[in-house]
């Protein structure tokens, strides 16, 4: 059916369209123009399709949708609209239903060409080829876009019943179109428009975007059955659930507490945001985040800190005082729900569990940058987004790339996300692989080694944590490896002294230096857990030069022995010399200002010989025990050893 | 039947005191009181810390039928708890391992009172189990 052959149709050179664009064409026409009397929500349209003589004409409303469901942003489609149908007839006839298809179609593929085309008003031969794909985004499954074009009218009412509505009529629909396999990620009833509903309470407009490409995953699975084309219903499926997901942008406000543990579901957009911010701790998605790192990212949220202490033993699974790619993305869903107002859970939903994370999201090989952009535009929206902070600078170039249609329109979203989830279909198949790679990563032992690798990423971090540190890092009093990096740990500070070089492969950390009480409540728990490296350390630095702020002697003590004794010995003399001489040809202000230094060093010292003392005579006591164990077995010893014959 | 049990920090403050609620509460938290006394004394006289020990203080009153046990980390944290009943050293083991979960929490600062909703749910397991 050539349009030529159409009626009403304008001047303009006839369409050649190939067999399988005619097809398409037919079908969605026909589909428009049989869903008006059909559908429920097509509206007044109906009065528009006036059809004089021979063609029967597409309803603007089943139109309007499919063109909307082309996922082109409005303007856009005003102006396919205008170039194909307006200008011509006040309706559309099949010429200018196919015309605007083409436009469409080129629009979706992303020509920049596409103004000029619509300016040429003559889509040009070569557009249909390298359209025929985007065409049969709209146009295969036809009867599925049909029906779901109806859906979205049910969705724009700022109505949350209408969701249900809008699942019921899937779901009714659904035994038509024969649903086969739900995507392999989800299962059924997974898809839940109402996961955005829940979220759009939560997020920003755009970030409502988000569960926008997880429900295209919905009906994907929906519109298995009937769709001819494989990769082809894809999108379309994006397209109808990017309908609804608009339409669910507009009603967000409500609570969908209809929903109980919709909060809780990871969509697909959310699930990269997070794994790319699990990249940016931990390079290797496979493996996992220390406590430490963790907690440094997550303080960033600015929730309070018991908050996240709860949602680290909600999210933190094996208990390991780490977190792989699943618990991360627990943890951040669960900080981003708090953070949007929702209560946390008393127990980690079953979406949010690790085994059902990884078996839901394939691990995701392709470009993140693609989402980015998403990130970028959520924290714009969002301020509470801190954890933004680091995407937004690789983002911002990311903004380029859905060059005209970089609004905060949903169309927009539509469109990047239709392309990321071409992407990420590919990454299904990898999904067993890496979920195996994270169970058997999981197999670890229970108690946590502290590198020192991950100590040092972490202070590297850059950042002060947001409360000036009292104590070192939370680690286990297990090992006696943690000790040695807690020894290094607060030894930093000493590097303001300048007289202590800092403690090798360590960073200088801007260490408050003034936190007096701070540093006597570190003296305490660091002292009971490193009773071995503080008895080892020579009490003898404590004479070091007063001027100091106080908490560089102690801190000091915990140096390791060797490098920090010789370094400071010499030094010690040299500035105690010349502190000696300071004082005298100097004005009386200062040498009572180091007078009164001095004293407080000299009570910081006196405090910390008596924990040294203390700890001297626990060890003095194990080291009588291992004595008389030594004793003991030298006597079995003798005992056993054959009798010497003389 | 009664049932208290208290974590102590290295420093013979509390971390975590639960008890179910009676009259005799305040006496529980006495007695505990009382029994880190006996704790140090045992750790003092220098036998292996890390395993469980038990302090058996037997009857204080004739009404009462409760004993005192104690269980001590090699972090020097105690594990104290007032019940009557016996199968104590699984309900050490079980707390012990509840308390290092809350440990692997990094926003849990060692010597904070506890907070842990878990390590709340694992003392309250134990009481129903005990009860």
């Amino acid at each position: 059916m050539e349009a030529s052959a159409g009626g009403g149709c304008g001047a303009g050179p006839p369409l050649l369209l190939s067999d399988g664009e005619q097809q398409c064409y037919s079908e969605l026409f026909a589909r428009c123009a049989g869903t008006v009397s059909g559908g429920p929500g097509s509206g007044p349209p109906e009065a528009a399709r006036v059809a004089p003589g021979t063609t029967t004409t597409a309803a603007a409303g089943p139109v309007a949708d499919l063109f909307r469901a082309s996922q082109l942003p409005s303007e856009t489609l005003h102006q396919i609209t205008e170039l194909c149908g307006a200008k011509r007839a006040g309706y559309f006839g099949p010429t200018q239903f196919y015309v605007a298809l083409k436009l469409i179609a080129a629009a979706q593929s992303g020509l920049p060409v596409r103004t000029e085309s619509i300016k040429c008003e003559l889509p040009l031969p070569r557009f249909v080829m390298s359209k025929s794909d985007g065409e049969r985004r709209i146009g295969n499954p036809a009867e599925l876009l049909g029906t779901k074009v109806q859906i979205p009218y049910l969705t724009t009412e700022k109505n949350s019943f209408k969701r249900m509505d809008d699942e019921d009529k899937q779901e009714t629909q659904s035994p038509t179109m024969s649903p086969l396999a739900s995507p392999p990620s989800s299962p059924p009833h997974y898809q839940r428009v109402s996961l955005s509903h829940g979220y759009s309470k939560l997020r920003s407009s755009t970030e409502q975007m988000h569960p926008a490409p997880y429900e295209a995953r919905q009906p994907l699975g929906q519109s298995e059955g009937p769709s001819s084309g494989g990769p082809g219903s894809k999108p379309l499926r994006r397209q109808a659930s990017l309908i609804r997901s608009f339409s669910v942008e507009r009603e967000l406000q409500d609570n969908s507490s209809n929903y109980l543990d919709e909060p809780w579901r990871i969509t697909e957009e959310q699930r990269e945001y997070y794994v790319n911010q699990f990249r940016s701790l931990q390079p290797d998605p496979s493996s996992f985040i220390s406590g430490s790192v963790a907690k440094n990212f997550f303080t960033k949220s600015k929730l309070s800190i018991p908050e996240l202490s709860y949602i680290w033993e909600l999210s933190d699974a094996d208990c390991d005082g780490a977190l792989t790619l699943p618990e991360f993305c627990a943890a951040f869903h669960l900080i981003v729900a708090r953070k949007n107002g929702y209560p946390l859970p008393e127990g980690l939903p079953p979406t949010l569990q690790p085994e059902y994370l990884q078996a839901a999201f394939p691990k995701p090989k392709w470009e993140c940058a693609l989402f980015d952009s998403y990130s970028e535009s959520m924290s714009a929206n969002q301020q509470p987004r801190d954890l933004n902070r680091m995407e937004k600078t690789s983002v911002k170039d990311m903004a380029d790339f859905p060059a005209p249609t970089q609004d905060v329109t949903g169309d927009d979203k539509q469109a990047l996300k239709s392309t990321g989830n071409e992407a990420l279909s590919k990454d299904v198949s990898e999904d067993p692989a890496t979920a195996k790679d994270c169970t058997s990563l999981k197999a670890r032992p229970r108690s946590r080694s502290y590198s020192s690798t991950s100590i040092e990423e972490a202070m590297k971090r850059g950042e002060d944590p947001p409360t000036p540190p009292p104590r070192p890092q939370k680690t286990h009093s297990r090992a006696a490896s943690l000790d040695l990096n807690k020894v290094f740990q607060p030894s930093v500070p000493a590097v303001n002294s300048g007289l202590l070089p800092p403690p090798p492969a360590l960073p200088p950390r801007p260490y408050p230096s003034q936190s007096e009480p701070v540093s006597e409540g570190d003296l305490h728990p660091q002292l009971n857990r490193a009773p071995s490296q503080a008895a080892e350390s020579s009490p003898a630095k404590k004479d070091a030069p007063h001027a100091q702020p106080p908490s560089k002697p102690i801190r000091r003590k915990f140096r390791p022995e060797n490098q920090s004794t010789e370094n400071q010995e010499p030094s010690t003399g040299g500035t105690a010399s010349a502190a000696t001489v300071k004082p005298h040809p100097t004005v009386h202000k200062q040498s009572s200002k180091q007078k009164k230094a001095i004293q407080t060093a000299i009570r910081k010292n006196k405090e910390a010989n008596a924990v040294l003392a203390r700890l001297n005579s626990e060890l003095q006591q194990q080291l009588k025990e291992v004595h008389q164990e030594r004793i003991a077995l030298e006597n079995q010893l003798e005992q056993l050893r054959p009798v010497t014959v003389l | 039947m009664a049932m208290c049990i208290v974590v102590i920090a290295k420093e013979n403050y509390p971390l975590y005191i639960r008890s179910t609620p009676t009259e005799y509460t305040l006496k529980f938290y006495y007695m505990v009181h009382t029994s880190l006394d006996v704790v140090d004394e045992i750790s003092a006289m220098g036998k292996a810390l890390v395993y469980q020990r038990e302090l058996y203080l037997g009857l204080f009153y004739p009404t009462e039928d409760y004993k005192v046990y104690g269980y001590m980390t090699s972090s020097k944290v105690k594990f104290v708890m007032v019940v009557d009943s016996s199968n104590t050293a699984l309900i050490f083991q079980k707390l012990h391992n509840s308390y290092t979960d809350v440990m692997c929490n990094p926003f849990y600062n060692p010597g904070d009172r506890i907070q842990s909703r878990a390590f709340d749910n694992t003392v309250t397991l134990m009481m129903i189990q005990v009860c």
